[in-house]
């Protein structure tokens, strides 16, 4: 881990510009509000499905509580096979209390059963999220901010392998090297804004009877409302991994650095060292 | 130097989970609050323009086949009423059931079941999708809701179709079990795909399911769809109905307009 905490005029260089660092946080802000409510919605009928309509008796994936002897365990299901989860799917705790709930009360929004306000939190915030997004992406291709800065070229790929050796020991492009994302980076951002971004969306457009209607096509894509329901859930969650990951590699690359050139633009780029990779 | 940063580092980190902490509180305390609820509703009327704008008044619900109907239907909201009434109704097969057309129209009338079935009836097979979650398909006849419309002569003042039901949701209300009501607007009520329902699959209506009489509105959730339907009447406003929020399950939290 190297931190450099004492930048040097010079190794200053404005990595975001204004529009990216402001739609990311907006960004942020939806995100987490949309999981929070979104995982309220989910636990109204917390079970998974492929094609047009539920098959209630064989779900790909649910969330449930069953009896066990005097106690009721709270169990994940996932094709067929179960594993006991009581504390924190399908049996936690609320206000001290065991009680039957797919996701636990400190996660969903509200925090209380309340289908009808996790609906509108979660439109309302969808809302914000698309424009934002569009706002973005808009800049981002106008800017040719994909073209310079995420889209890995084929010099990039040739070195995937030595930079997931890098990462793995921790060890992160400085100086000149630390101007441009490395390899492992554009791919993962790219994955997420032109993947599981744009599949969150249209699997979630796909889940309205209305725009069904306007748009027969989407369930033709998706495979099906219930596969789009599945498909929203399963992109939500590689947010989850995405967002776990990108913030453990933002402490461990040097939070100061990384927060400030997110809100004020400016990165550090801190000296090469001996060793550093080269391409990286 | 160290220290310092190291401070600067916490503050920023500790800042920052503090806040998110907050917002997450916030969002819980400022559900409840009246500004919160209008700012929450914005979400609701900026869906319903822009679905009304894209979806115009004749986009069709997708429809399949007899192949996909689902081999049990889920039955959900009220499935057995209790009211006495209705148990009257059922025993004697409806008999004497009567489904009543009034409100801002030009001839109120009453209409039997017989009389109904008399009618041109339109069949769909058509995905129903519940507000929780999950879907089923099912096959639905009945008399488009259009018919019903013009026979009786819809006044221009006319903007909202109410339908009264047999049912009572029992919601721990102090003043008893409140009544069922919903309603949905004069796009939906003329859209080709709404029916009232009174065959499902082929078979007579069951209880569960709404009987004698249900609604179908396709380009939306299943919680619109009201069953029970004893009485439609057309409105300019639903404001002096029930809570005022246009039907049991709005008056409930849910959103009036259920296309998403």
């Amino acid at each position: 881990m190297t931190m450099t905490d004492t930048p040097v005029s010079g190794r200053l260089i404005k990595r975001h510009s204004v529009v990216v660092r402001i739609t990311h946080w907006i960004n942020f802000g939806c995100l987490v509000v949309l999981l929070m409510s979104g995982l309220q919605i989910f636990n109204a009928h917390p079970a998974l499905y492929f094609g047009q309509r539920s098959y209630f008796d064989s779900p790909v994936f649910a969330i449930d509580s069953r009896e066990v002897g005097d106690t009721t365990e709270g169990y994940v299901s996932l094709l067929g096979h179960s594993v006991p989860t009581t504390g924190v799917l399908g049996v936690s705790n609320v206000n001290g209390e065991p009680t039957e709930r797919a996701f636990p009360s400190w996660i969903t929004l509200p925090a209380q059963q309340d289908l009808g306000t996790g609906r509108k939190w979660h439109f309302l915030l969808a809302w914000v999220f698309v424009i934002n997004g569009l706002v973005y992406l808009i800049y981002g291709l106008a800017s040719r901010h994909f073209a310079r800065d995420m889209v890995p070229d084929r010099a990039d790929l040739a070195h995937t392998g030595q930079a997931i050796v890098e990462h793995a020991r921790l060890r992160f492009p400085h100086g000149e090297n630390a101007r441009r994302y490395n390899v492992l980076q554009k791919l993962a951002y790219c994955g997420v804004i032109f993947l599981a971004l744009p599949l969150v969306v249209l699997a979630g457009w796909t889940m309205s009877p209305g725009l069904d209607a306007a748009f027969p096509q989407l369930l033709t894509v998706l495979g099906g409302r219930q596969t789009a329901r599945t498909l929203h859930f399963l992109a939500a969650f590689s947010l989850v991994l995405f967002f776990i990951v990108h913030v453990a590699m933002v402490l461990i690359s040097g939070v100061w650095n990384n927060m400030r050139s997110m809100i004020t633009g400016w990165f550090d780029l801190g000296v090469a060292k001996q060793g550093d990779s080269t391409h990286a | 130097m160290r220290n310092k940063t190291a401070n600067r580092r916490s503050v920023l980190t500790g800042g920052l989970a503090s806040l998110t902490g907050l917002l997450l509180a916030g969002c819980d305390k400022i559900s409840g609050g009246d500004i919160a609820t209008s700012l929450l509703d914005v979400g609701e009327r900026l869906t319903y323009s822009v679905q009304r704008a894209i979806l115009g008044r004749s986009a069709l619900a997708p429809e399949y086949t007899e192949a996909d109907i689902s081999p049990h239907f889920k039955a959900n909201g009220s499935t057995d009423p209790e009211d006495e009434d209705y148990r009257r109704m059922v025993a004697s097969d409806f008999a004497d059931w009567k489904l009543k057309v009034d409100g801002l129209v030009d001839h109120p009338f009453e209409l039997s079941l017989a009389e109904l079935r008399a009618m041109p009836s339109r069949t769909q097979i058509t995905r129903h999708d519940c507000v929780e979650g999950w879907s089923c398909i099912g096959k639905w006849t009945g008399v488009p809701l259009s018919m019903i419309l013009d026979q009786a002569g819809v006044k221009d003042t006319a903007r909202y179709v109410v339908f009264h039901c047999a049912d009572t949701m029992d919601d721990g209300a102090l003043d008893g079990p409140t009544p069922f009501y919903g309603s949905i607007d004069l796009i939906d009520a003329r859209h080709p795909q709404t029916i009232l329902a009174y065959d499902m699959n082929g078979e007579k209506l069951e209880v569960p399911y709404g009987a004698p009489l249900r609604l179908r509105v396709e380009r939306q959730l299943g919680y619109k769809m009201s069953k029970y339907i004893m009485r439609i009447e057309l409105v300019d406003s639903y404001a002096d109905f029930g809570e005022g929020n246009g039907g049991y399950w709005e008056d409930n939290g849910y959103q009036w307009y259920a296309g998403i």
